[in-house]
């Protein structure tokens, strides 16, 4: 009964949530900033563009996420409908796959 | 008899499809649930089947759904459960329906075996008996969990058993959080194999229905939390 993908996925779960504590935070915060201080889109830029700090946090935003809610709609899927495990694996791949493409866009489209 | 000294009582009498029948039952101070199910199969329909053994709060058979909640009824007072004075009794959750009040416990125990929630040594009676310190931390943990009298309550209970069928429950997993922490058990490693899946520990969403309804005061969840955490850490060693 032992299967290590769920042990691994179930791990990968808590340790992108972490990531998404203190990344979903800085983000929260700086949209504050922001608003607060009513900086343009191109002043917004100005500050991302080619700033490894900011694709580093972003970057990492995106990533934790593309792992971490995919795990969880695995769950969810597994808990409330009747598709195989298999099947279910192949839709939060896909998920997964989904939202590290449009995420990494975002994030590509603030740093280059 | 006045209101006062009455119970409606409504009784779920079929199997999967039924109905629920109603009695009218003496109320006395101090009275049980089980006494109340026992009076209507004594004096108004012995037809009635239903399940219990000892009583007394030990053997664990007399779990029944009590007013929408898991219980056993055996120590379960009437005044504290009674709705004014109305009750409504039905089959435990998730579990198939036998007839009435009588559930197919199989489900429950066969959990209990692909858990490997059992006892493994190579140890003889030859041996010697094992030493194990009572306030051990590791016993200290089994302690906690070791008075599980296998009602089935807390099994019941549990919103992920009713999504996902496979998931082994808390008792199957309680019990392997106890044989984990036995210094005695020899195969620590099938224990935890058996439970590292999905449908094991890492299934349990800590709702802890589990904790509220085991009449025996125990905390399966605490002890899923446990085999997470010793999951978590064997996979990381490489041992799963």
């Amino acid at each position: 009964m032992n299967s290590r993908l769920d042990v691994w996925l179930w791990m990968a779960q808590r340790a992108t949530a972490f990531l998404l504590v203190i990344t979903v935070t800085i983000h929260l915060g700086t949209m504050i900033y922001v608003v607060n201080d009513g900086l343009s889109a191109g002043q917004i830029l100005a500050h991302t563009r080619g700033n490894l700090f900011w694709l580093s946090v972003y970057g990492s935003f995106v990533t934790a996420a593309a792992i971490h809610v995919p795990i969880g709609l695995r769950v969810v899927l597994m808990e409330w409908t009747s598709i195989r495990k298999d099947g279910v694996n192949m839709i939060a791949l896909a998920f997964a796959a989904l939202l590290a493409f449009l995420g990494w866009r975002a994030v590509l489209g603030l740093y280059a | 008899m006045t209101k006062a000294q009455v119970l409606d009582v409504s009784v779920w009498r079929g199997g999967v499809s039924g109905e629920f029948v109603a009695y009218r039952v003496p109320r006395h101070d101090n009275q049980t649930v089980l006494d109340v199910v026992t009076y209507i199969q004594r004096h108004l329909d012995p037809t009635l089947s239903y399940r219990f053994a000892c009583r007394v709060g030990v053997c664990g058979s007399c779990a029944m759904t009590v007013n929408g909640s898991p219980k056993w009824t055996c120590r379960t007072h009437v005044e504290r459960v009674a709705n004014g004075h109305r009750l409504s009794l039905s089959p435990l959750r998730n579990l198939p329906v036998i007839k009435d009040l009588v559930v197919d416990m199989r489900t429950f125990f066969t959990k209990w075996r692909r858990a490997r929630g059992y006892f493994i040594s190579a140890g003889t009676r030859e041996d010697a008996f094992a030493r194990v310190r009572p306030d051990s931390a590791q016993r200290r943990q089994a302690d906690k969990g070791i008075e599980c009298i296998n009602c089935a309550v807390c099994y019941a209970a549990c919103d992920v058993v009713s999504w996902k069928p496979d998931y082994l429950g808390p008792a199957a997993l309680n019990r392997v959080w106890t044989l984990i922490n036995d210094a005695r058990d020899e195969h620590r490693d099938l224990h935890l194999a058996a439970v590292a899946s999905d449908d094991g520990c890492l299934g349990c969403h800590g709702q802890q229905a589990c904790l509220q309804h085991c009449p025996m005061g125990l905390n399966p969840a605490a002890g899923i939390a446990g085999l997470k955490r010793t999951v978590a850490l064997a996979a990381l060693r490489g041992e799963l």
